[in-house]
Order: C-alpha cells, then sequence, then structure tokens
C-alpha cells in the first residue's frame, strides 16, 4: 500500500476527486479547481420531490458530475461500477484494495458510525475515499473529517448498500489512468470549458426550477408558505432550506466561496484581471446566501414571524438571483483563452 | 466572507470534527480555515430534531391507543419515509401501509415481520411487544 495523504475539505465530492487525482500524481488539483473544472456550481429548487413534507433543493449539480467532468476534461480515464449483488461489490472492492488502489464510494450516512447521530439521516449521495485494508477493518479517509476512520467490513456494507432516493447500490469509483503529463494549457482550456459550462446550466436550462430562475422560484415559495401551511410549519420548511444551503458537505452560500475561490486561482492561471473582479461578486453573492440564512433563522426561531418577514426573506434570495445573473452573465462575456 | 466573520459556535460536530470554509485573509486572498459551527445551523438541526421527536412521540402513542401498528412507529424512530423502508424491507409501499394497521399487523408471518426488524435494527420481539422507551 502506497502512503495515503488525507486531505480535508468542504464538500465531499470535492474532496474525493482532489484526493484520488492527487493519488494519480495530479500534484496541482485543489478543491476549488476541481470545483469549477466539474462545474459544480448550481441551483435546483427539486420539483415533485418532497422531504418532510418540504423543500428539497440543491445548490450542486448531480451527485457524480463533479468528478466525472473533472476527469473529462483533464483526460483522466475513469473506472465506475454498481452492483446489485453485495458479494460482488465487496469482491470487486477487495480486489482494488489489493491491487493497491484507492477508490472513491458512494455511500448513505444514516448507517455511518463516526458521523455524529444529530447529522445521520437517511441521505445517500454522500462521498468517502477506502484507501486500505487490515483484513476486514477498511481504512477510510472521508473528505469532511479532520482525521481517516476506519469501517468493519458489515459497516461498510451497509452504507454503501443504504436504500432510499439516490441508492448508492455499491457505486465504486476511481481514476485508473491519467495522461503522464497535464500540461497548463489543458488546465487552462478545463477552466474555460468549466466556466462555460457553469454559465449554461445557470441561465440558459429551460426549466423554472433550476439555475437563476429556480433561486426565484424557491423565493416565489417562500411568501406562500406562511399563509399556506401555518407559522409553525412554515418555519421548519426555512429550517430546511438552511440546512440544505449551509450544512456540512452541501453549502450553499459555501458554494460561491468555493466558487469565487476558483475564479480567484483562473484569474491567476489565465492572466486576467476581470475574473478577480467576477470572483469578488460571487463572494458577495455567498454573503448574501449568509444574511438569507440569518433571516430565515429570525424566523424559526420565533423571533420575527410576521409575513413582511416571510417577504424580507424572499426579497434576499431574488436580490441573490439578480447578484448572480449578473455574475454569470459577466462571466459569458469574457473573452476567455 | 472575511476570516475574522466566521462564526466559532457550539455545534453537534464538536468533539467529531469541524468543517472545512472558504474565507477571505487580510490580503483579501482565499484561504481555508475550520469553524467548529454556525448557530444560525444549529438551530435549525435543532429545531428538525424536535420535529422528529414530535412525530415519534405522536406515533408511539397512535400505536398505544392501537390506531397503528408498531411499523408506524418505528418508521419515525429511524426517520424512514415510504420509499425508504421499502427499500430495507422490499415490501412494496402499498403492502406497508396495509402492514401499518393494527389487524393486518397481527397476521404477519415471522418471516415478514422478520425484515421489518432487520430493516429497524432491533428484534422480532420488540416489534411483536410493543413496548417503547
Amino acid at each position: 500500500m502506497s502512503e495515503y495523504n488525507h486531505i480535508q475539505t468542504a464538500h465531499c465530492e470535492n474532496g474525493v476527486t482532489v484526493s484520488l487525482l492527487r493519488q494519480q500524481g495530479l500534484e496541482f488539483i485543489n478543491e476549488p479547481l476541481a470545483f469549477g473544472l466539474g462545474s459544480g456550481l448550481f441551483y435546483i429548487h427539486i420539483p415533485f420531490l418532497k422531504v418532510n413534507g418540504g423543500p428539497a433543493i440543491s445548490f450542486r449539480s448531480m451527485p457524480g458530475s463533479i468528478f466525472k467532468r473533472t476527469c473529462k476534461t483533464l483526460n483522466v480515464k475513469v473506472e465506475r461500477k454498481k452492483f446489485s449483488n453485495k458479494q460482488a461489490a465487496e469482491d470487486f472492492l477487495d480486489k482494488q484494495l489489493d491491487a493497491g488502489r484507492t477508490v472513491g464510494c458512494q455511500v448513505g450516512v444514516f448507517h455511518l458510525p463516526y458521523f455524529p447521530k444529530e447529522y445521520r439521516f437517511h441521505f445517500n449521495a454522500h462521498n468517502l475515499i477506502v484507501f486500505g485494508r487490515e483484513g476486514d477493518n477498511f481504512l477510510v479517509s472521508d473528505p469532511v473529517m479532520e482525521t481517516t476512520t476506519s469501517l468493519t467490513r458489515a459497516e461498510l456494507e451497509k452504507v454503501r448498500f443504504a436504500k432510499g432516493a439516490l441508492a448508492p447500490k455499491g457505486h465504486i469509483y476511481f481514476p485508473k489512468e491519467a495522461a503522464p503529463i497535464i500540461t497548463n494549457e489543458m488546465i487552462n482550456a478545463g477552466i474555460i470549458r468549466g466556466i462555460k459550462h457553469t454559465v449554461r446550466d445557470m441561465l440558459y436550462i429551460p426549466s423554472n426550477v433550476t439555475g437563476i430562475r429556480g433561486i426565484k422560484h424557491t423565493a416565489k415559495k417562500v411568501r406562500k408558505w406562511r399563509d399556506q401551511v401555518g407559522e409553525r410549519q412554515a418555519g421548519l420548511f426555512l429550517g430546511q432550506i438552511v440546512r440544505m444551503q449551509e450544512e456540512i458537505g452541501t453549502g450553499g452560500g459555501g458554494f460561491r466561496f468555493i466558487y469565487a475561490a476558483f475564479l480567484e486561482e483562473a484569474s491567476e492561471r489565465l492572466g486576467n484581471d476581470k475574473l478577480m473582479g467576477i470572483s469578488e461578486q460571487f463572494t458577495k453573492a455567498g454573503d448574501l446566501w449568509r444574511d438569507s440564512a440569518l433571516q430565515m433563522a429570525g424566523i424559526y426561531k420565533g423571533r420575527i414571524t410576521a409575513q413582511k418577514d416571510f417577504d424580507h426573506a424572499a426579497d434576499i434570495m431574488v436580490e441573490i438571483a439578480e447578484a448572480e445573473k449578473k455574475a454569470l452573465l459577466d462571466l459569458s462575456k469574457l473573452k476567455l483563452r | 466572507m472575511k476570516k475574522k466573520h466566521l462564526p466559532q459556535d457550539k455545534s453537534s460536530l464538536e468533539n467529531f470534527t469541524r468543517e472545512v470554509i472558504y474565507v477571505k485573509n487580510e490580503d483579501g486572498k482565499y484561504e481555508t480555515e475550520l469553524s467548529t459551527g454556525w448557530e444560525t445551523k444549529t438551530v435549525a438541526l435543532e429545531n428538525a430534531w424536535d420535529e422528529i421527536n414530535r412525530r415519534t412521540e405522536e406515533a408511539k402513542q397512535e400505536c398505544l391507543d392501537g390506531k397503528i401498528s408498531p411499523i408506524g412507529y418505528y418508521l419515525e424512530l429511524r426517520l424512514m419515509d415510504l420509499p425508504v423502508l421499502a427499500g430495507y424491507t422490499g415490501f412494496f409501499k402499498w403492502q406497508i401501509k396495509r402492514h401499518m394497521k393494527p389487524n393486518v399487523f397481527a397476521k404477519l408471518s415471522d418471516k415478514k415481520l422478520q425484515r421489518y426488524a432487520e430493516a429497524f435494527d432491533i428484534t422480532i420481539n420488540e416489534l411483536k411487544n410493543f413496548n417503547p422507551s
């Protein structure tokens, strides 16, 4: 087994991507770069899906897409597998580990023993790295943890075969082969591709629930909840937004800061000062997301619960939508090369 | 967010981990910093748990009153909904809904009960003799 270096990141899939690619010798990769190359920034108010009767919102692209796109843009070949048979999934994992490979696994957090109980919901799009095994004890590097941990064979099987929405089905993935040399030109081209993809996802998907229009869609709902479901329930819904927005591994405001950090690095790599200005705009958007969370907290703490307080929360969301729209339009106007 | 504004509030992450947050340092450059938590989130999570506990208590009472079977109680206790429980047990959602009726539940075979017991991480006895703490 080769030396393994644990890296903690803000978001699990970014972290798995960074760690797996560094194992392949891609020393330059870091979390903001992975997030930007993989076009992780997104917004979707998922239609028809309710969580506890309330809204389901995601601030990032589909689970798995950051890893997939980052590898693709850097010309890294990827192996990925899902299983219907638990034994086959275990055997495959053992085989990879015994061959000295480090692999990413999608897991559910409900049965993840090293997570605090308060965080263990039936959320199935968490990612971690398995970097070795000692008999039936698997060495785990979970990107949101400060240190490495371990799971027994039974524990690992349970989280890899968690059930419910986005069930992982033993999903395992890893880079198979990286190009011998990744040039700065390749990275820069990837950055530009990543930015274009994000602009397209956030501005031009013809749907009312995604991107900028998605944020406004949620704002509209926020205005109505108090009348529709009453103060208490509406407060719980807002709390749910804040948890999906800011909680570990999901980070809505947080994602905006990561994207701003990506643009900061992009500005240096491409030698383009305008990107720095747009990075600043995303920082402001991130700050606004946090303001919005504070306003919502005022409501679910029961401090301010009038209709005008719900309206104010919605107003901040509209302000965010406008701020992000402007930043994205500015991005799309740049002549990057 | 500036580094000096990063909250370091108490949260359930205490003694487990801290989270990485991207903040701007004094030079206006991004860097990462560890945070113990943010009160705004802590309260949202606490409220979510209060609601879970309220629903669990309600289900417990309904079960004691004979309005629903223990499956309805353990479903809440384990934070599940029908699709999740269907996933773990292999039953269809409509079957689970039926099994939540006390008179249907009473006639379930041990084999079927075993599937529920495993999904809930309890013994068949705990499922049959409803006596929650």
